[in-house]
C-alpha cells in the first residue's frame, strides 16, 4: 500500500462500467465529493468488476477481472466506487472468487477491506458531516438492493442529504425494494423486470417529488427509462450529482438543450 | 406420478400471470399482509436475530451428523411401538403408502397439509389404486376442488379470491340448497367444515407432513393453525407421517428454537394456534389415537445436496418468507415456477430435486435483490445458491447461446483495458450521436429487452476515462 500524501488518504476511483460508459458526470461528482472531504483521487486504467460474469456463472472471466482489478487498484489507501452494486462486488464476493487460493486469499482480504461504496465511505470512513451546496427542491431517495444488503448503505445517503440546504426529503412507499433492474436479468427476463419497474416508479410518483435519486446508475437508468416512457417528468440523478452541486447538468435520459422527442 | 414440471416454460407461465388481473390482485394481499406482520412481530422480540444465527448452526450440526440422528430417530420410533420406512424415491415412497392403504383395505384416507404429497404426487396415486384421498387444510380442499398444485408453500390458495372459492363449493358441494348465501369467508369455512367432519370420520387413514422430526424422542411434530392435523391424525386406524431426512432435530429443548422462529417468519404470528406432538401410535389407556405410526421418510435427492454446495439449502424450515419477500414472487405467483416449490426456496430445490436442464430458468429469474436471505429464519444464501446454479448451467453449457456469446465477448474486451477503453469510446461516441440529442433512444437493436418497456439513455458521448484523462492534462 502506497503512503498518504501527507494527511490526504489516497483513493482509487473504481467508476464503473455504466458511468464511465454512459453517465461520466457522476464520476466526476464523485470526484468532488472526495477531493472536498480532503482525499486524493486518481484513476487507473479500469474495465469493470466482473459482476456479469459472475452473476451468470462464468467463474473463470470474473476471476481474471478480479485479479485485473485488485492489482490496478491495491497501490491506494483506499477503493471508491459510486455503486453499491460494484463495491459489494469487490468488498463481498471477490473473497468468494479466490476461497481456497492459499496464495490469493490474505492479499485479497487485505484488499477488500479498502473498498467502499461512496456514500459509506464519505460517512463512514471520512467521517463527512455534511455538504455545503443548495438544490431547490424536493428529492425521494431508493435504496439500491446490493448496497442496502450488503454494505448497510441506508442513513449515510439521506444523512448527507438533509445536509443541502433548500432540500427536502420525501421518501416513498417501500424505498428498499428492487427496481427490477438486476443486471441482465432485465433483458433475460424483460416482461417480470418491467412488472416490477412499474411498481417501483407508482411509488415515486406517489412522492410528488420531481426529482428521483439513487446510488446506482444501473438502477436509476432502469427508473429513468420507465418514468420517461410512462411520461412522467421526474428527473432522475445520481446522489452524487446533487451532493457535488453538479444538478444543473440534465438529468439521466434528458438531452442537453431543450430538445424533446 | 409425480406432479407434471413446467418450469421449462416458466416464461410463459409468467407472461399469463402477468396478465391475469385477479391473480395480481390476490398477489398484492400477499405482499401487503404477510410482510408488515413479520416485520412487527420480529420487532417485538429482541433476540430474534440471534435466535436465527442459533437454528443456522443448529441445523448445520444436525446435517453434519444426519446419519446419526436418523438411526437414533428410528430407535426411539420403533421402541415407541411406531415404524420407521426409509424412501429413497418419490415412487418407494408412495409405494410404501399404498402398501398400508391396501393392508388395512382403505379406501378413504384424509391427508394434513404436506408439501412431501405434494412432491411425490401422493394423491393422483392413491386415486389410481381406487384409493380417495381428502385434503383437510382449508387451503389444500379448495386447490384439490380445482385440480391445481399450490401456489404458495403456506398458503396453498393464496392466488385465488373469495368468488372463486364461493363458485368452486357450488359446483362441487351439491348437497347444500342452491340459494344459501356464502358471501362471507366464515360462511365458506363453515360449509367445509361440515363437509370434512364427514370425511374425518369416515377415513381409514390420516397422512399428515411434519414440520420436525425429534430424535431424542421419536416425536413428529406438526405446526398447524386450522386443527385439522389432529382430526386427521387421531380419528383414523392408522397415522402415517410423510417427511423428509432434513426434517431432523436433536432435541425437544431444539424445537422449541424453531418453534420461536417458524410462525413469526411464515405468517407473522409468534406461534401458530396448534402444534401438534405426536410419538408412536395409541397406548394402552390412551383415549384415542391411531392404532398404527407410521413414518415414511424420503430422501429423493436431498443425500446427494449433503455433501455438496447446496447443503446449506437442507436448514430451510418451509415458513414461506422468503416468497413472501420477493419481487419476482409478486409478480409472477407461485404457480408460473412450475413445480412444487415456488420462490427463492424453489428457485434452489427445486433444479436439485427435478434437475437444472428443467428448472434451469427458476435459478436465473432473480435480480439478487437479497431480500430473501435477509428474512430467511435459518440464513440461507439463496442469492448465492441460486447463483451456484448458474455456475453449473455454464459449466455444462445450458445457458442460452445468445448470453453465453454475448458474455464471451463483453468478458474478451474487459480482460483488455487498452482495447476496451478504444472500443468504447469510439461506441459511445457513435451512441451518443445517434441520439440526435434527443437524449434517449425508445428503440435500440441489442435491447430489445430493454426497449421494448423503457427507454434507454443516450451516453454522454465522451467516456470517463477518456475525459478524466483529458482533465490531469490540463492541469
Amino acid at each position: 500500500m502506497a503512503a498518504a500524501t501527507g494527511s490526504r488518504p489516497r483513493v482509487g476511483l473504481f467508476v464503473t462500467c455504466l458511468v464511465d460508459l454512459i453517465r461520466p458526470r457522476i464520476g466526476f461528482a464523485a470526484a468532488k465529493l472526495l477531493e472536498d472531504a480532503g482525499c486524493l483521487v486518481e484513476v487507473p486504467s479500469q474495465t469493470c468488476c466482473g459482476q456479469p460474469a459472475f452473476n451468470s456463472g462464468d467463474r473463470a472471466s470474473a476471476r481474471a477481472i478480479a485479479e485485473q482489478v485488485i492489482a490496478a487498484f491495491e497501490p491506494y489507501d483506499y477503493v471508491v466506487a459510486p455503486s453499491g452494486s460494484c463495491a459489494g462486488m469487490i468488498r463481498v464476493h471477490y473473497p468468494e472468487l479466490f476461497a481456497g487460493d492459499p496464495d490469493w486469499t490474505p492479499r485479497v482480504e487485505a484488499f477488500c477491506r479498502r473498498v467502499h461504496e461512496l456514500m459509506s465511505f464519505l460517512v463512514d470512513v471520512i467521517e463527512v458531516e455534511r455538504v455545503d451546496v443548495i438544490f431547490d427542491g424536493t428529492v425521494t431517495y431508493h435504496d439500491s438492493c446490493a448496497g442496502l444488503r450488503e454494505l448497510g448503505v441506508k442513513t449515510q445517503p439521506r444523512k448527507l442529504l438533509t445536509s443541502v440546504g433548500n432540500l427536502s426529503l420525501a421518501e416513498m412507499k417501500d424505498p428498499d425494494v428492487c427496481c427490477g433492474f438486476g443486471g441482465t436479468f432485465c433483458v433475460k427476463y424483460a416482461d417480470i423486470s418491467n412488472a416490477i419497474v412499474e411498481k417501483k416508479v407508482v411509488n415515486v410518483v406517489a412522492t410528488g417529488a420531481p426529482t428521483l435519486l439513487a446510488g446506482d446508475l444501473g438502477c436509476l437508468m432502469n427508473m429513468a427509462g420507465k418514468l420517461q416512457r410512462m411520461g412522467k417528468t421526474v428527473a432522475v440523478r445520481h446522489v452524487a450529482e446533487v451532493l457535488a452541486g453538479m444538478a444543473q447538468e440534465p438529468a439521466i435520459g434528458e438531452p442537453a438543450k431543450a430538445k424533446r422527442p | 406420478m409425480t406432479l407434471r414440471v413446467t418450469s421449462p416454460q416458466f416464461k410463459e407461465n409468467a407472461r399469463r400471470a402477468l396478465a391475469d388481473r385477479q391473480l395480481q390482485k390476490a398477489l398484492g394481499n400477499v405482499e401487503q399482509n404477510f410482510i408488515e406482520k413479520r416485520r412487527q412481530v420480529a420487532a417485538k422480540l429482541p433476540e430474534f436475530d440471534l435466535l436465527r444465527d442459533a437454528a443456522r448452526d443448529l441445523k448445520d450440526h444436525t446435517l453434519a451428523h444426519l446419519d446419526l440422528y436418523l438411526e437414533a430417530y428410528e430407535r426411539r420410533v420403533t421402541a415407541a411401538g411406531g415404524q420407521v420406512h426409509w424412501a429413497v424415491t418419490a415412487e418407494e415412497a408412495c409405494g410404501v403408502v399404498l402398501d398400508i392403504c391396501q393392508r388395512l383395505g382403505a379406501r378413504l384416507v384424509t391427508k394434513g397439509k404436506s408439501m412431501i404429497s405434494e412432491e411425490i404426487g401422493l394423491n393422483d396415486f392413491l386415486l389410481s389404486h381406487d384409493i380417495a384421498a381428502v385434503e383437510t387444510d382449508l387451503g389444500e380442499y379448495i386447490i384439490q376442488l380445482r385440480h391445481e398444485p399450490p401456489s404458495h408453500i403456506i398458503a396453498p390458495a393464496v392466488h385465488l379470491n373469495k368468488e372463486q372459492i364461493e363458485a368452486d363449493f357450488r359446483r362441487v358441494h351439491t348437497g347444500f340448497p342452491a340459494e344459501r348465501n356464502l358471501e362471507e369467508p366464515t360462511s365458506l369455512l363453515a360449509e367445509a367444515r361440515s363437509v370434512l367432519r364427514e370425511k374425518f370420520l369416515a377415513a381409514d387413514v390420516g397422512i399428515t407432513g411434519a414440520n420436525f422430526l425429534v430424535a431424542e424422542t421419536g416425536t413428529s411434530i406438526i405446526v398447524t393453525n386450522e386443527g385439522n392435523g389432529d382430526l386427521t391424525q387421531t380419528l383414523p386406524k392408522a397415522h402415517i407421517v410423510l417427511a423428509s431426512v432434513d426434517k431432523m432435530v436433536p432435541t425437544l429443548e431444539d424445537v422449541s428454537l424453531f418453534l420461536r422462529l417458524l410462525a413469526r417468519s411464515a405468517t407473522g404470528q409468534e406461534m401458530s394456534v396448534y402444534t401438534t406432538f405426536s410419538t408412536g401410535p395409541r397406548r394402552a389407556g390412551d383415549p384415542d389415537g391411531p392404532g398404527e405410526y407410521h413414518v415414511v421418510i424420503l430422501d429423493n435427492g436431498r443425500s446427494a445436496m449433503l455433501g455438496g454446495e447446496f447443503r446449506e439449502m437442507l436448514r430451510c424450515i418451509r415458513c414461506g418468507a422468503c416468497m413472501n419477500h420477493c419481487p419476482v414472487y409478486h409478480a409472477v405467483g407461485g404457480h408460473a415456477y412450475g413445480w412444487v416449490y415456488p420462490g427463492p426456496m424453489g428457485a434452489v430445490l427445486t433444479p436439485s430435486l427435478v434437475g437444472i436442464d428443467k428448472a434451469g430458468h427458476l435459478p436465473n429469474a432473480s435480480m439478487f435483490c437479497g431480500r430473501c436471505e435477509e428474512v430467511c429464519p435459518v440464513r440461507i444464501p439463496l442469492p448465492k445458491l441460486m447463483r451456484h446454479w448458474r455456475e453449473r448451467e455454464f459449466e455444462r453449457h445450458l445457458s442460452p447461446a445468445a448470453m453465453r456469446w454475448g458474455l464471451g465477448l463483453w468478458a474478451a474486451f474487459a480482460r483488455r483495458p487498452r482495447l476496451y477503453r478504444f472500443a468504447t469510446r469510439i461506441a459511445m461516441k457513435m451512441l451518443s450521436l445517434l441520439s440526435l440529442g434527443f437524449g434517449r433512444f425508445r428503440w435500440l437493436p441489442f435491447a430489445r429487452g430493454w426497449t421494448k418497456y423503457r427507454n434507454f439513455p443516450a451516453p454522454e458521448g465522451v467516456t470517463f476515462q477518456a475525459a478524466w484523462k483529458r482533465r490531469e492534462k490540463k492541469a
